[in-house]
């Protein structure tokens, strides 16, 4: 019993004597809540972890307190959350998706010195009505994927960023690839990946025709440019590739998809660089070879996932330092290692392991400095995105072209209209 | 007389305070947010909006359930003769010139085509203001009517076949329960595999059973059977469901009666229809009422395996609410949806009530 | 003469079996396939499913998926959660709507039409369209906890519990049960002064093992298998039931295989929970007989 009082006095007096310095510490930390989008992959949450712990231990002020939520079905809960008026203090935004939260009043623009960010890629950088809402510690491209040895057997130029295939080059290339009766398909252009891949894979090819989703000097409607006749030009060469039998249409199979190329089943496939990592460990000749020019140039996408400041965050300065905190070369070099994404800077990308010089994906950083076009910065892209979704799919399976660009064109207008003007 | 008079209180008591939680939770987290979702139909809502809602009365229905029509000449060239094409057959005018911008034709503006045909040289253009609605509930109707009565079936046969005295009969009943349990995930996975147009094993197994005759089909991927292919995997994937429901109907029919019909020497089909199905009564307007709702609820098996498509063949009332709902951030759309999905089910099932009531 | 008709009987018997396993195949390769797939990896997991390998545990055989699966997601935490959730649910379920439908069925009071038509009547209503009001409703109401009254009921248990206790078609499972079950007995007990509660307890409960049973499987499939409800109004990891886990295995790269064991994990409750029940309840009732 003694003893024990004694232990306890002790502990109780060391505890008073160190409180000051614990206490003065632990009292003063605010939390600030951040919610990412990577619940279930382990090599992001290494590199998110690891920042949130530097910045925790950097400074005594705040501690940063992390939720981490399935890709899938975050955007759903973001805005579940935000109905429910119980948004974190920072979260993690998918590119295209934030103007729409930012005019639907749930983020507020960043905080931090724009000379911080300027060397970083333009789809990094998260603008809306002329204020800087969010920035991302990555970029995502897309290229079309082969085989070294399967463009040599088949007598198929290699492209470059400077001569890429033309769409002649491209359709002989597809219909001699078919010819050979090896593959399934010459071309995967991932068809079974519904959501947003097709906008952000496939308007890219839209844009090298000339056509785009909706009209980028006012914002208001579609008229002309998802209907006009680049873009029924594009239309019909879509349509034209599945019919031909040249690429899987809607109905592939997702498995396929993740091994076609690999597996032979497919000779080109049209995949983004977070696939890269798989496709460089099946064959050691893989290529990442730039789109093709379509007529207006070859276009590819641009912009992933962003961070930004919630409107109803009480620390927004806070919440601004953690994110120009996270923006140091070193954690963008390891975002780049453990996922295969592109690095925002040529610093980062130098010191990376595929982007470095001569790295096996440096390809990808050139691809998006000079091709990259980002998806329409406007709130109404959530819902052109669908329609635009929709109706590739449409044509793809068979249906009038001609129409289906119209009906869409149409839907989209008619959207930003009773929307009035979606803020432009 | 005073003591009929407080039973009767009693009764009116004890009915409302057994009743009173489940109603009561009923009422405050479904009546009441349905009541909402109607309200917002009446609404432009959106999802997520800076914008300050409007009232806008019926115009959501309006734009829904619109429907015209419209009778288009061929094209004639500058003799007035009518131009053929290079299949030799008569070219239109396209739908949207008359639709779009066209102040001749005030009321079909902003509608497009549903369906067409033709008739004499002219062609006769249904249109709608929301043909994708329109192929959904048709889909949607179509769906029901064939599911429900096949799959009924085909569960109170399981019942019939799993309620005998056999050993080991509960693993069967266990085992035909199976797809029931399993997530849809894997079922919808499990049925890509097996309806997929060049390896799949459906494919395999009618062409071996047809000598290589069979020419293999893109089940899914093909709007005339991409409906009917959901259909089959529906139905298997609920049959257990009901077939439970079946047997536990089955099992309240008295064995005596059972026993009555045997001594009086009754056939298999003559019991059967004298003593299992009048027993069955008030299971089959259960089994009847549940798939029924279920069926009109088809949404799950969309979302995972077509979206949709090919070409709005899989289209759905349901789907199409969540689509706009949440996808296209508009919420007074798919409350709308919500509420003629609602209208369209009472009055089948009133209907189906009046028709089984009981004839005392 | 006797051994004819023994064999008879005996083919008789094999074929009715025979029959039993066609139809039995045809309900169970999906779990089969579930099973062997989760044990093989990633890239024989896609090559088998264009055979018959599909439903074969040949090849590269292993637990490796499970000891992967867990590492990304925490298995055990989600599984707790659902059953969690759902067990309290279909116990309360069950409670409450036994004794609605009681009330429905064997009391006569004024406005018992009026109530059970328009419960009947939210058997239409798909969930997907009430989600967002309800929602809005949940994040205003109040919750008695340990610290007080705390406003907004997201992020918890009992948001994914209480909306759920009462449903349309549990009650109308017993209503229309309980109208097959003979009035003399509860004329009986009356006449006796037993009051309804007694007569709800000791009488109709124990004659409803066949609709308990299944009222209560259907309650749980439905619960268990929540995804769009949780993923609203879940924020913390904490929280989560099984299918918002499910997530977390789609992510650019989808491991099939560890898909595959997860989803083996995860059905494991159900199964249980079917298979004892069936067992305890219908079973005994086919035995002695609900009416003599």
């Amino acid at each position: 019993m003694r003893i024990k009082m004694k232990k306890t006095l002790q502990a109780i007096s060391y505890t008073l004597i160190a409180s000051p310095f614990l206490s003065g510490a632990a009292l003063a930390a605010t939390d600030l809540s951040l919610w990412y989008h990577g619940a279930g992959n382990p090599a992001e949450a290494k590199v998110i972890n690891q920042i949130v712990a530097d910045f925790n231990e950097s400074q005594t002020d705040w501690r940063v307190v992390m939720q981490s939520f399935p890709q899938e079905s975050y955007n759903d809960s973001v805005i579940a959350s935000a109905l429910a008026g119980n948004l974190p203090d920072i979260l993690d935004v998918d590119g295209p998706v934030m103007p729409n939260w930012a005019w639907a009043g749930y983020m507020q623009p960043l905080s931090i010195d724009e000379k911080r960010i300027e060397g970083f890629l333009p789809g990094t950088k998260g603008y809306w009505d002329g204020k800087l809402y969010s920035i991302g510690l990555w970029d995502a491209a897309v290229a079309m994927v082969t085989r070294r040895s399967t463009l040599e057997k088949h007598d198929i130029r290699i492209p470059t960023l400077e001569q890429p295939w033309t769409k002649e080059e491209f359709d002989q290339i597809l219909v001699k690839l078919k010819a050979t009766g090896e593959y399934d398909f010459p071309l995967d252009l991932g068809m079974a990946w519904k959501g947003e891949w097709y906008p952000y894979a496939f308007s890219p090819l839209l844009q090298s025709f000339g056509g785009d989703i909706i009209d980028r000097t006012t914002y208001a409607s579609s008229e002309g440019v998802l209907n006009g006749d680049e873009a029924i030009a594009f239309g019909e060469w879509w349509q034209n590739l599945f019919a031909e039998g040249l690429a899987p249409g809607t109905s592939q199979d997702a498995a396929d998809r993740d091994t076609g190329l690999a597996d032979g089943k497919y000779a080109i496939s049209w995949n983004g660089n977070w696939a890269a990592l798989n496709a460089l460990k099946a064959h050691d000749d893989t290529l990442f070879l730039p789109a093709p020019d379509f007529g207006n140039g070859p276009k590819i996408g641009a912009a992933s996932w962003q961070f930004g400041v919630s409107s109803s965050s009480k620390y927004p300065e806070a919440a601004s330092q953690f994110i120009e905190f996270a923006l140091k070369d070193k954690y963008l070099t390891a975002f780049s290692n453990g996922m295969g994404l592109i690095p925002p800077t040529k610093e980062a990308a130098a010191a990376s392991e595929h982007y470095a010089d001569g790295g096996a994906m440096a390809v990808f950083y050139e691809l998006s400095e000079k091709q990259a076009v980002v998806r329409p910065v406007t709130p109404g892209y959530v819902v052109a995105a669908k329609v635009f979704e929709k109706a590739l799919a449409d044509i793809a399976d068979g249906a009038d072209v001609a129409d289906t660009l119209d009906s869409a064109a149409d839907e989209i207008s008619d959207d930003v209209q009773k929307n009035a003007g979606y803020g432009h | 007389m005073a003591n009929q008079g407080s039973r009767l209180t009693r009764q009116n008591l004890h009915g409302w305070l057994f009743a009173l939680p489940g109603f009561g939770l009923m009422v405050m987290f479904v009546v009441i947010p349905f009541i909402f979702a109607i309200v917002f139909s009446l609404t432009n809502q959106r999802l997520i909006s800076p914008n300050p809602t409007e009232f806008i009365g019926v115009e959501n229905y309006s734009n829904l359930l619109g429907l015209g029509g419209l009778v288009i000449e061929p094209i004639k060239d500058d003799e007035g003769r009518w131009v053929l094409d290079s299949k030799g057959e008569y070219k239109y005018p396209r739908t949207r010139k008359f639709t779009r911008n066209n102040p001749d034709h005030p009321d079909i503006q902003g509608m497009k085509e549903w369906f067409s045909w033709q008739w004499d040289h002219k062609k006769v253009v249904v249109l709608a203001s929301d043909p994708v609605f329109m192929k959904a509930l048709v889909n949607t109707l179509t769906f029901v009517a064939v599911v429900a009565p096949i799959q009924s079936l085909i569960a109170l046969c399981l019942a019939l076949l799993i309620n005998q005295r056999l050993r080991g009969i509960n693993i069967f009943r266990t085992i035909y329960f199976m797809p029931v349990v399993v997530s849809i995930v894997v079922v919808s996975l499990l049925w890509r595999f097996i309806y997929d147009g060049q390896n799949g094993l459906l494919n395999s197994v009618l062409a071996s059973l047809t000598f290589n005759h069979f020419e293999p089909v893109d089940w899914l991927g093909n709007p005339d059977t991409a409906l009917g292919s959901i259909m089959v995997m529906s139905i298997w994937q609920a049959v257990g469901f009901h077939m439970v429901i079946w047997l536990s109907g089955l099992q309240t029919i008295s064995p005596t009666l059972y026993e009555a019909a045997k001594i009086e020497g009754a056939s298999s089909w003559q019991t059967f229809r004298y003593v299992t199905w009048p027993g069955l009564r008030n299971t089959a307007i259960l089994v009847g009422i549940v798939i029924t709702m279920q069926a009109f609820a088809l949404f799950a098996q969309i979302d995972v395996m077509t979206n949709g498509g090919p070409l709005d063949s899989t289209q759905t009332i349901v789907f199409q609410a969540v689509e706009r709902g949440y996808g296209k951030q508009d919420i007074s759309g798919g409350s709308t949806l919500s509420v003629v999905l609602f209208v369209i089910v009472l009055s089948i099932s009133l209907l189906q009530r009046f028709l089984t009531r009981e004839k005392n | 003469m006797a051994t004819l008709a023994g064999d008879n009987y005996r083919l008789r018997l094999a074929l009715r079996y025979a029959v039993l396993i066609l139809i039995a195949i045809i309900f169970i390769f999906p779990l089969i396939f579930m099973i062997v797939s989760s044990l093989k990896p990633d890239v024989q997991l896609l090559q088998d499913t264009s055979s018959l390998r599909a439903f074969l545990p040949v090849g590269d055989i292993s637990f490796d998926n499970y000891k992967n699966a867990s590492e990304r997601a925490p298995i055990g935490l989600f599984m707790f959660n659902s059953v969690l959730v759902t067990g309290i649910t279909v116990l309360l379920s069950l409670f409450f709507c036994s004794l609605a439908a009681f009330s429905f069925t064997f009391l006569s009071w004024r406005g018992r039409e009026v109530q059970l038509s328009i419960i009947i009547a939210t058997l239409i209503i798909p969930f997907e369209t009430i989600a967002i009001p309800m929602l809005l409703l949940v994040s205003k109401l109040p919750w008695l906890s340990m610290g007080g009254v705390e406003w907004g009921w997201l992020n918890s248990y009992h948001v994914q519990i209480i909306p759920f206790i009462a449903d349309g078609l549990t009650i109308f499972l017993f209503v229309q049960y309980f109208k097959d079950l003979p009035k003399e007995l509860i004329e009986a007990a009356r006449v006796e002064g037993a009051s309804w509660w007694q007569i709800y307890r000791s009488i109709i409960i124990p004659l409803s093992g066949p609709v308990i049973a299944t009222a209560a499987i259907l309650k749980f499939l439905a619960m268990y298998n929540q995804y769009l409800w949780p993923i609203m109004v879940t924020q913390e990891e904490q929280y989560r039931p099984v299918l918002v886990g499910l997530q977390y295995f789609f992510q650019l790269n989808t491991a099939w295989g560890e898909v595959m064991a997860y989803l083996t994990l995860i059905t494991l409750p159900v199964l249980a929970f079917y298979l004892v029940l069936q067992r305890s309840f219908i079973a005994s009732i086919a035995s002695t007989g609900v009416k003599g």
